[in-house]
């Protein structure tokens, strides 16, 4: 699943496209079977709204301009309680406003992806320049102890198949998928290829057929950990709630039941963690120093490990796609291997922290960070490693 | 033995319900239900939404696909229900906190665009479910926890403010006025387009007890003895309507409603074979 594409990357000739990141979103979740999109203005992902306005009535999608972030995401969860794939765009000020119903996706295990075009922040901040600050607040934005996984592609061309596994990973978990952007990202263009469909491998979400079964909408099917819910409207006659509720969907004080819906859908994540993580290493075979760095300033993080090992230094990268759950095991035996990690990230020193809890004492652990609204420079990450690597 | 209402409409293992003895809730709810089950609907093709407080427990006790939202938003939740499924017919239930305070945005945009659903709200005149806290609709003057020497805010007119934010229908009625307020309930659900009926509940508990009104009997006497049909209002002047209530169809007129609209622009952008 992990993977959108089929097996065998033939020599097929893909149709070619030159798109801005947050226009490669949209393909993506087209392509992906998206078919409701809610949102509100705002820069820097505006252009996702705009191309979902334009090109889901095509496909009998809908658009609709909601009236404030929080009521996008409101009718995102909407619609895909109805059924639909359905998706929300925002950055950091609004992302911020759709916390409390990205919790209670997360608590009544309903799929969607909310896409995070970062900017500087903290709030109206410095509009719209590049920021990677939203890092926590994907993962911890929302009140109270929940699931959550974040995407953060590198390039025009992740962004688009980096959509379509945000869908696929809703679907399959149903939990809110953060597609962790970044105003380099969103409006840089590139050339890419687009995928035919009969190439996509798409998860839908699973439903119950026995309408008795259903009826219990959060009973797990032996050997499985996520419940399959049908959508609204098949007569089923069954309770949704943002309170925590038994296998019934009905609300619950019980200790035990409690205990076991929260603990549930936070194992259903921790339990998946080979098929939900994807990371990238990069010339990290002899290192002594590790970048690690994700998003855009992954960008500069290579062309810094390239520039140094011209010069010698036995530098590589180690690359987060999917940013939470933080990629733990694989880099903790990079810790082991290494001297020294560099954490190149645009924010004050967010994803260093765990780094810092992976690393554990067994390798140096610096950072190199901005928050002035400018990018890191491929110079800049190299100047640190020379620092560190001396 | 349970009536064939409750039996049909009502998920009778989540009774007793946990409103407080005396609440108008319950009567309202079960207006609600009246009101689908006079209309003949197909269960299947309703659902009920709510947000949170008193009035939104409602959703829970009914037997349709219910969803309990977060605070203020049901509105919001609906409208994407209703997008994806047009075909559903969407009764939200909420209380005057929730729909006039927190969640007022929603309430007068999805006015504005006219997307057809109905609107019920529960009008307490208090937010009960955190103790008894004025609202928008509790009158200038009464009291509440967090207004011990009398409110200073003005108090909203719910069914005004949908209607000039652009509700198609928009009624009031009481939980003293069950005949006149299931029909007001059908009339809106019937209606193409955004309706709303305010349902003058009561609470005894918390805004009755704050207020000197009495017992629940009480409360609700008051509301047979001070609600005015609107054809009597008409020709009543203000100051003899001041403190009254009056109850029954407020406004109608037809619009274009927005679930249809949107599939012309599918169409027009080719999208309707898809």
């Amino acid at each position: 699943m992990t993977q959108v594409m089929q097996e065998a990357k033939t020599a097929r000739k893909h149709r070619r496209a030159l798109l801005q990141g947050n226009e490669a979103v949209v393909e993506g979740a087209l392509a992906a079977g998206m078919r409701f999109f809610a949102g509100y203005p705002i820069t820097p992902s505006t252009e996702i709204a705009e191309g979902c306005a334009l090109k889901l009535p095509r496909v009998g999608g809908k658009f609709i301009q909601m009236e404030d972030e929080l009521a996008s995401m409101a009718a995102v969860i909407g619609a895909s309680v109805a059924g639909v794939k359905s998706m929300t765009a925002t950055s950091g000020p609004g992302f911020s406003l759709k916390q409390e119903n990205i919790g209670f996706a997360a608590l009544a295990e309903i799929p969607c992806v909310v896409v995070d075009v970062q900017r500087s922040g903290p709030s109206t901040g410095l509009p719209t320049s590049p920021s990677q600050g939203d890092y926590m607040q994907a993962r911890w934005g929302t009140h109270g102890d929940h699931p959550v996984i974040a995407v953060s592609p590198w390039s025009v061309q992740e962004a688009y198949s980096e959509t379509i596994r945000c869908f696929n990973l809703a679907e399959e978990y149903r939990v809110p998928v953060i597609l962790l952007m970044d105003e380099i990202v969103g409006h840089m263009r590139e050339g890419i290829e687009l995928f035919e469909p009969e190439e996509i491998k798409l998860f839908d979400r699973l439903t119950k057929a026995d309408p008795e079964q259903a009826s219990m909408p959060y009973d797990i099917v032996p050997r499985e950990q996520v419940p399959r819910i049908t959508p609204f409207g098949e007569g089923v006659f069954y309770n949704i709630t943002g309170l925590i509720h038994d296998n019934w969907g009905f609300p619950t004080n019980s200790p035990v039941k409690a205990n076991r819906q929260c603990t549930r859908i936070m194992k259903k994540v921790e339990n998946n963690l080979g098929d939900i993580e994807k990371y990238e290493s990069y010339r990290l075979d002899d290192a002594q120093v590790c970048v690690v760095s994700f998003g855009g300033t992954a960008r500069s993080a290579r062309a810094a490990v390239d520039a140094a090992r011209l010069d010698e230094f036995r530098v590589g990268m180690f690359r987060p796609v999917t940013v939470w759950p933080f990629p733990e095991e694989a880099l903790a035996k990079i810790c082991d291997q290494v001297e020294h990690i560099v954490v190149a990230e645009l924010n004050y020193g967010q994803m260093k922290l765990e780094v810092e809890r992976v690393a554990a004492g067994r390798c140096e652990v610096h950072h190199i960070g901005k928050v002035n609204g400018t990018i890191l420079k491929p110079g800049e990450i190299y100047k640190k490693i020379r620092e560190v690597a001396r | 033995m349970a009536s064939r209402l409750i039996e049909t409409y009502m998920r009778e293992e989540r009774l007793p319900h946990i409103w407080c003895a005396g609440c108008g809730h319950g009567i309202l709810m079960r207006d609600v239900a009246l009101a689908i089950d006079d209309l003949k609907l197909d269960k299947k093709d309703v659902v009920i939404v709510s947000g949170i407080g008193c009035s939104s427990r409602a959703a829970g006790y009914m037997n349709f696909d219910t969803l309990h939202t977060t605070h203020g938003r049901a509105i919001a939740f609906a409208t994407g229900i209703k997008m994806a499924k047009p075909h559903l017919k969407i009764v939200v239930i909420t209380g005057d906190g929730d729909a006039t305070a927190i969640g007022g945005n929603h309430l007068i945009h999805a006015a504005r665009r006219n997307i057809d659903m109905t609107v019920v709200v529960f009008n307490n005149n208090i937010y009960g479910m955190t103790g008894g806290q004025f609202s928008p609709t509790t009158p200038t003057g009464d009291f509440a926890t967090t207004a011990p020497y009398g409110s200073i805010d003005p108090d909203f007119d719910i069914p005004r403010l949908a209607e000039a934010a652009g509700a198609t229908y928009t009624a009031r009625g009481t939980a003293y006025h069950v005949p006149q307020t299931v029909k007001l309930i059908e009339n809106a659900i019937a209606h193409e387009g955004f309706s709303l009926v305010e349902c003058v509940s009561v609470c005894p508990t918390y805004y009755g007890r704050k207020n000197k009104k009495g017992d629940a009997v009480e409360m609700l006497k008051w509301q047979r003895d001070n609600a005015v049909p609107v054809s009597k209002a008409r020709s009543m002047s203000a100051e003899e309507l001041k403190g009254k209530i009056v109850y029954g169809e407020l406004s109608r007129c037809e619009r274009p409603e927005y679930t249809k609209e949107y599939d012309k622009i599918i169409a027009a952008a080719g999208g309707a074979k898809a």
